[in-house]
């Protein structure tokens, strides 16, 4: 600085100022708690899940078998060039948060991000060992003594168990689930799935025990995304300062000499839940995960006192902006909630509460066409998907031989691609050439216009086929003809245009 | 640091004093952590450069202390291949050669072989497709000179056809009928028809008449009665669609007078066992081998 005003030195770093949420009550935290149940519950138990498909193919529901190229997921079984149904579902999960967040804006930060479930996991643990807020806050400042090693001994433990689990299950969803636990158990299980178990151990146990609100401030894109989503309709967490401010400690005395004086009792109750350890009362904030527990707790308070809840609500900022309007003082311009309440502490009608027709706007209503349209196409394409295919590459060298008898042949390479874990009998024709036989290698049978070809399941079989014109049928120069492939059993056909070369 | 700092207002918080249109940036400080995960990178580095190869010297570098090296690597997962392969190799020596199509691994391990060993040894003259051009014969149809049977094939590699060096190569000498004076040039000219005509070729048919009595007297001991070829000594067919060097007039009748005759290199020295039956086993496999 050169000013020579002397001035506090900017920090150029700072250290993580330690948040210690207090348990939240009410109807938000029980949605949460439900919410945290599935998630855990689908994120661990997926890959226990069993499905039959015959002896041919794994019995894991869901299940990623990287080494075989092939993604399982109940009835639904994914090649690698169907890549296009993952990226589709990708696309949708992409479109749905876009829905959600115009609607309800940072829903997935608050309720369903892994951040999020898992610190609130590690929270119930940290509260388990050590006490709520106050006890924890105190403990923290106590000289270490056997209670506190013990308690933080287990805390620890506890976290990094959770972690070993937690890194543990992600393995599953790509081996099979009881072999992979067997061998991992026994220290058989190949290096790789140790080292994904010790990184995820470490992940979990440093993002969930230690960085929590860190994640999401500092590493985590989707909230930067998620506020670009969001618009004056957007039901945001907001501090409805126009019924509580201005805050006041003493409403009694407040009352008594008829000063102004909001709903808000300056109890802190909303601070000390919050998560993310901001005041929701200085406004929307970068921090905030749209959690809702300062919700629940301010509506315990106005409870209490007596107060219609709501006074943190979901509400949309143009409403938010209406009232406000209405509870500015024209004349002094600050807010009196005494404008929009009568005497009985109603709220007068011109007040604007939370209307679910604000759900549906053009914009929401947009992405969830697009959301709809994108899976009933990807349905659709599921259900048209060909289960049997061949495809077909001609012989560039030589493109095509004279043969003894004057006949021309020319070779192929043939790939049929057997999708179902069963095995079938594939009648392969040529069509469109004239008296052409066809010779298929590994397949006994003097030449003839047709083979059959039995095809393992869930593979594909790759055959050289040469197919072959006698001199009075074969026509100068390039004649275009197919390939059919044809599954007698389902009559599933696929057919693949190629061409015969014969000299000019 | 710029030396207008301000204040934000709503945030209380100074200010870098960069604005790009009326947006102002903040001077939040980072987080710590953010410092650490430097430091880290830092550690690792050191500890990288130390285990690692990294420093580049003049002609090499740094060899680090684990002493890895991906020049080793390479050499190292290639003695694993082949030590894997060995036994498929010994497996393919030891089984008879007609009986190798019997068996899909040693097949494919033989086809995949042979496949590339036919790029470096073959593919200069018998072209990359095996489909022959020039004085060279076409591998993919299905017309032999020399035999077209797995066993045919492996001889002519191993031996070579015509090529002195090798004592057991196959060997045959097609007269000069024009150049040592044993024909008449008109002779050979119906010669030359009679053998179109058999072909299936057009023909000049009264020459062609004439010529078939040239041919019995003098080809048909090699070539066969009806131009089908002996492949013991490497006479080619003459009845069919195939010509090495010509089946033009002009060309047969070159041939007869003077006729040109192929060397294959015996390969039998050059090349192990193993390789010599992978090689036959593709070649047969191409497209003509003959049972
Ligand atoms: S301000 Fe409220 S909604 Fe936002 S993170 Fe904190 S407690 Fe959750
Ligand atoms: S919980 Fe409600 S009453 Fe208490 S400080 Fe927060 S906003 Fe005010």
């Amino acid at each position: 600085m050169s000013d020579g005003i002397a001035k506090e030195p900017i920090q150029l770093y700072e250290a993580r100022k330690k948040i210690h949420p207090k348990r939240a009550t009410g109807s938000f935290r029980r949605f949460k708690w439900i919410v945290m149940a599935i998630t855990l519950a689908i994120y661990y138990i997926t890959p226990w899940l069993r499905w039959d498909r015959g002896e041919f193919a794994p019995d894991q529901a869901v299940l990623i078998d990287i080494a075989n190229r092939r993604f399982y997921a109940f009835f639904i079984e994914i090649w690698p060039q169907e890549f296009y149904f993952v990226a589709g579902m990708l696309v949708m999960a992409g479109i749905g948060l876009f829905l959600v967040t115009s609607v309800v804006g940072r829903a997935w930060c608050g309720y369903t991000c892994p951040q999020t479930v898992w610190t609130d996991l590690f929270l119930v643990v940290e509260r388990y060992f050590e006490g709520d807020r106050n006890a924890r806050i105190k403990l923290d400042k106590d000289p270490w003594s056997f209670d506190k090693l013990r308690k933080r001994v287990l805390k620890h433990t506890t976290w990094l168990i959770i972690a070993v689990a937690t890194g543990g299950a992600w393995i599953f969803y790509f081996a099979d689930a009881p072999t992979l636990l067997r061998d991992l158990v026994t220290g058989q299980a190949h290096y790789v799935a140790y080292a994904t178990v010790a990184v995820l151990t470490t992940t979990t146990y440093v993002f969930g025990g230690h960085m929590r609100e860190q994640v999401c401030n500092y590493m985590c894109p989707w909230p930067r995304i998620q506020a670009a989503m969001l618009d004056e309709d957007s039901l945001v967490v907001t501090y409805n300062d126009w019924r509580g401010e201005p805050r006041t400690h003493g409403t009694k005395k407040a009352e008594a000499s008829g000063e102004a004086h909001g709903d808000c009792i300056d109890c802190n109750a909303c601070v000390v839940v919050c998560p993310a350890g901001i005041d929701i009362r200085d406004g929307q904030q970068m921090e905030c995960i749209t959690c809702a527990l300062c919700i629940d707790a301010c509506d315990d308070i106005m409870g209490k006192i007596g107060r219609p809840t709501g006074l943190i609500s979901y509400s949309t900022l143009n409403d938010y902006n209406a009232n406000m309007a209405l509870a500015t003082d024209p004349e002094s311009a600050t807010l009196n909630p005494d404008l929009v309440r009568d005497k009985d502490g109603k709220f007068v009608d011109a007040i604007k509460h939370f209307d679910w027709r604000i759900f549906l706007r053009p914009r929401t209503l947009l992405y969830f066409f697009i959301w709809v349209s994108l899976g009933l196409a990807l349905l659709f394409a599921l259900s048209q998907r060909d289960r049997m295919t061949i495809s077909i590459q001609h012989d560039r060298n030589p493109v095509f031989v004279t043969l003894k008898d004057g006949s021309i042949r020319n070779g192929y390479n043939v790939k049929i691609l057997n999708m179902i874990p069963e095995k079938r009998l594939i009648h392969l024709s040529v069509e469109g050439l004239e008296g052409a036989v066809m010779t298929v290698s590994g397949i006994e049978g003097a030449p003839a216009s047709f083979a059959t070809v039995p095809v393992d399941p869930d593979q594909v079989r790759s055959l050289r086929v040469f197919v072959r014109q006698s001199p009075e049928n074969i026509k100068s120069g390039q004649t275009p003809f197919s390939f059919i492939a044809t599954d007698q059993q389902s009559n599933e056909v696929d057919t693949y245009s190629t061409v015969f070369d014969a000299p000019e | 640091m710029s030396e207008n700092n301000e204040t934000d207002d709503i945030t209380g918080v100074e200010t870098t004093g960069h604005e790009w249109d009326g947006i102002k940036e903040l001077n939040n400080p980072l987080p710590r952590s953010w410092l650490w995960g430097l430091y880290g990178t830092i550690v690792f580095s050191i500890g990288y450069v130390i285990a690692y190869p990294a420093l580049p010297l003049i002609n090499s570098s740094t060899a680090g202390l684990l002493g890895w090296s991906s020049r080793q690597n390479v050499a190292n997962d290639i003695a694993a291949l082949e030590q894997g392969r060995e036994s498929l190799g010994q497996d393919l020596v030891a089984t008879d050669l007609n009986k190798i199509s019997g068996n899909p691994d040693l097949m494919q391990f033989a086809l995949a072989g042979g496949n590339s060993a036919f790029k470096v040894y073959c593919s200069q003259c018998h072209g990359a497709g095996a489909a022959g051009g020039g004085i060279y014969p076409n591998l993919v149809d299905d017309d032999w000179i020399w035999g077209g049977t797995v066993d045919d094939i492996y001889l002519t590699l191993k031996h070579g056809i015509r090529y002195e060096a090798d004592e057991d190569t196959r060997y045959s000498q097609m007269p000069n009928f024009g150049a040592d004076g044993i024909l008449e040039r008109d002779a050979i000219k119906d010669a030359a028809w009679y053998v179109r005509s058999i072909s299936g070729q057009e023909a000049d048919l009264e020459a062609a008449e004439r010529g078939a009595i040239v041919y019995q007297d003098n080809c048909a001991a090699c070539h066969g009665d009806s131009g089908e070829g002996m492949h013991d000594l490497g006479a080619p067919a003459l009845n069919d669609a195939i010509w090495l060097y010509g089946g033009s007039h002009e060309e047969i009748v070159a041939q007869i007078s003077k006729p040109k005759q192929g060397v294959m290199p015996a390969w039998g020295d050059r090349l192990s066992e193993a390789t010599i039956r992978q090689l036959s086993l593709y070649v047969h496999r191409l497209g003509g081998g003959e049972k």
